[in-house]
């Protein structure tokens, strides 16, 4: 009996039970899930500032890591777009799914660029085909891009042109949209990401809104317009 | 004895929007009521009965209701966006510290001015006044600030104040923003000089050719005039947030820390720092760990600690080489299996170290304990105490509205046998290293008279709740006390909560 139960409390390690756990109740994973997408929000709040407060931030980007990593381990981990679909409030979801796939686009971007092929269409399928392994490094340097400036330069010049480039493209008329929303000051946009947080209406209503007005393509290049808004967003923050 | 500094005062009374509430902001409220009691003062008894001796509210009525009002609308977001928006906040208290005798209390605010407190003078007919704190000075230390070059507010937020041991009649003290530490002279003044003729009344000099004789000033008697001065201004050394300031005890350097420097300064030198702790990483996206607070050893002027948010401690020896990128010593206590969790990390980041008194021990606040280490044990600390364990359970929500972030203080009792720390719902705790007892107590408006004794309250911890317990759920994470002091010498505490600073002393039959 004594020894048995010494043996359960030695293979009850943290990884164990927990894997099991992910397992076992759904309601773990989407604790997890929605831990993940709380501190995503909390994370690009901090972006949005010049100064975060670091202790804060690092111990917000610590806990993110710590969550992939275990997601990783159980291979929960993969582009949170279609598991988190149908789950938990939607106005979470919306903001969240927009988060996440700026991470992923993020790490998406630099092979696109590399590769000859024009970025928007394939950007899709390499994220989604994007292995686990890579994970933990591509919201890393989500996670700290804004601070790094030798690097977030380039890249968002990067990202830029790439985003007039899809915009030409396809949808010449959406470009001007695309500004005209884009052009409010960014005390605006802290509402709109602060509400994201707080309230539940403002949110979506917000993002909806900038969405409509950067894409009136159809449903499926919604989402990846979506994603360059957010860029886009970044970069006029960051400026 | 009295406050007026109106100098300096009125000066930015005319800048902040604060100061022009009707009657400044500056009434002290104190009121000495109730039945005379007699005190005397016992050092290390620590957690026994305490009465509170007077209650300073720095700002008035009406900017406090609304105040509360606004904390509980913003409670999610003050942490993470600026605003100023809301001119109260700059009333909240941000540090509080005794000088080395006790006579003095030294506030900081989010506006970024000091009050100091004087302790009333004893006397035979008035007993019970003993331990009464009052106005004895008030400047505006720092104001907002822009940096041009990042496009950035600066806060006047003072985030530390430190005294420097006296030597003369004069008082100095420093005190501490995100980026600038500015070294402060209080003095007073109760004679000026009469009869100078070499001035004119402005205090111009006059024309040598005018003046036919020389008078001989003669000095004489004025009210009291308290001044402060800012003699030093230590400034562009810190690129993070400067999270400490700590006087050395050679008393010719102090060090500042932020997120992820240490400098050391001379107090006569203000254009020069030395970096001795550097832990940024040079590619930013390695970071995973900060420094989150760092004092000097009491007695040891080559000796210091510093806390990080991975919850270790690191005790460095400036003997061994000009930079203390090797630490001497290693605090690190291993991790509970049986309560991990995805925010193990965050609340085991350390909030605040401070040495004891005798320079043996250090004491340091996580989200959830205080512990005790021994300077000659690394490996665990030697003691462990609960401040709220019963938030174990609550640790998510207190992520969502980012509570898990505060940071509270802890501070030494004089005789490094009792301690205290800040908990919500304006709680505080202190913990008796002898008898093991803790107790929590409450500063707030409605519960404490003047010289009442306070009464131990309890936190109801699931089952059935008694008549005066409060249970979990009905805590007030929006009243947190932060902050608090400990009299050198004596059981005299002070507890800022908010905008409110309390100060209470033991009641010894």
């Amino acid at each position: 009996m004594f020894a048995r139960g010494l043996k359960r409390k030695c293979s009850d390690g943290e990884e164990i039970a927990v894997a099991e756990g992910a397992l076992a109740t759904p309601s773990y994973s989407l604790q997890r899930q929605s831990l993940l997408d709380m501190s995503l929000v909390k994370l690009q709040l901090c972006h949005m500032l010049v100064e975060p407060n670091l202790c804060r931030s690092v111990l917000i980007a610590n806990t993110v890591r710590q969550i992939q990593e275990e997601m990783t381990q159980d291979g929960t981990w993969r582009v949170p777009v279609p598991q988190t679909a149908g789950r938990g409030p939607l106005d979470r979801l919306v903001s969240t799914d927009i988060l996440c796939r700026a991470a992923w686009e993020q790490q998406g971007e630099h092979p696109a660029l590399d590769s000859a092929s024009g970025p928007a269409p394939d950007l899709l399928s390499e994220l989604s085909m994007a292995p686990c392994a890579q994970a933990p490094s591509g919201v890393q340097s989500c996670v700290w891009g804004a601070h790094s400036p030798r690097e977030n330069k380039g890249s968002f010049q990067k990202s830029l042109d790439q985003i007039f480039e899809t915009l030409e493209s396809k949808a010449p008329s959406s470009v001007e949209g695309l500004f005209a929303d884009v052009d409010s000051p960014y005390y605006d946009l802290d509402a709109v990401l602060t509400g994201m947080v707080r309230g539940k209406s403002v949110s979506s209503d917000g993002f909806e809104a900038l969405a409509s007005a950067g894409a009136p393509s159809p449903s499926s290049s919604c989402k990846r317009d979506l994603g360059e808004l957010d860029h886009v967003v970044e970069i006029l923050v960051e400026t | 004895m009295l406050l007026s500094l109106p100098a300096l005062h009125l000066q930015t009374s005319e800048y902040h929007p604060l100061f022009q509430l009707p009657h400044g902001r500056l009434g002290p409220w104190c009121s000495p009521t109730g039945s005379p009691a007699p005190l005397s003062c016992e050092t290390g008894c620590g957690e026994g009965s305490w009465i509170l001796v007077c209650r300073l509210l720095v700002p008035t009525q009406v900017s406090l209701l609304s105040m509360e009002e606004d904390i509980d609308t913003r409670k999610i977001n003050n942490s993470f966006l600026r605003d100023h928006s809301y001119a109260t906040e700059a009333d909240i208290i941000s540090t509080v510290e005794f000088n080395h005798t006790g006579e003095l209390l030294a506030t900081g605010d989010k506006g970024g001015r000091v009050v100091i407190f004087q302790r009333e003078q004893e006397s035979k007919n008035q007993v019970h006044r003993r331990g009464e704190y009052n106005v004895y000075s008030t400047f505006q230390s720092h104001e907002p600030e822009f940096d041009y070059l990042k496009s950035l507010e600066i806060e006047e937020k003072i985030n530390k104040i430190r005294w420097l041991p006296q030597q003369n009649a004069a008082y100095f003290l420093l005190s501490t923003n995100d980026k600038t530490v500015k070294l402060w002279k209080v003095s007073e003044r109760d004679k000026r000089p009469e009869g100078y003729n070499l001035k004119d009344e402005e205090g111009r000099l006059r024309d040598p050719a005018t003046i036919t004789t020389l008078r001989v000033p003669v000095l004489r008697p004025m009210d009291l005039m308290v001044e402060a001065t800012p003699r030093r201004v230590f400034a562009n050394a810190h690129t993070y947030h400067i999270n400490s300031i700590s006087v050395n005890s050679d008393y010719e350097t102090y060090m500042s820390a932020d997120d992820l420097r240490i400098n050391l300064w001379n107090f006569e030198i203000t254009n020069q720092s030395f970096n001795i702790v550097d832990i940024k990483p040079a590619n930013m996206e390695e970071l995973t760990e900060v420094i989150t607070a760092a004092e000097f050893h009491p007695h040891h002027c080559n000796t210091f600690v510093y806390s990080s948010s991975k919850g270790t401690i690191r005790l460095c020896d400036m003997r061994a080489s000009a930079l203390c990128d090797r630490h001497t010593k290693f605090f690190e206590e291993p991790e509970d299996p049986s309560n991990r969790s995805f925010f193990s990390e965050i609340i085991s980041s350390i909030s605040d170290v401070k040495f004891s008194h005798s320079g043996r021990y250090i004491m340091t606040r996580d989200y959830l304990t205080v512990k005790v280490w021994d300077l000659n044990m690394e490996n665990r600390p030697i003691e462990t105490y609960q401040v709220h364990d019963y938030l174990r359970s609550k640790l998510c929500s207190l992520y969502e509205n980012d509570c898990i972030f505060d940071k509270f203080e802890c501070v030494w009792n004089g005789s490094d046998s009792v301690i205290m720390t800040g908990s919500y719902n304006n709680f505080f705790r202190m913990f008796d290293r002898n008898t093991k007892r803790d107790v929590t107590l409450e500063a707030s408006r409605e519960n404490s008279k003047p010289r009442a004794i306070l009464k131990p309250r309890k936190v109801c911890v699931g089952g059935k709740r008694r008549k005066d317990e409060i249970s979990v759920d009905s805590l007030d994470f929006s009243k947190k006390i932060l902050h608090t002091a400990w009299h050198p010498s004596e059981n005299i505490i002070a507890v800022a909560a908010t905008n409110n600073l309390y100060i209470f002393q033991d009641k010894v039959n």
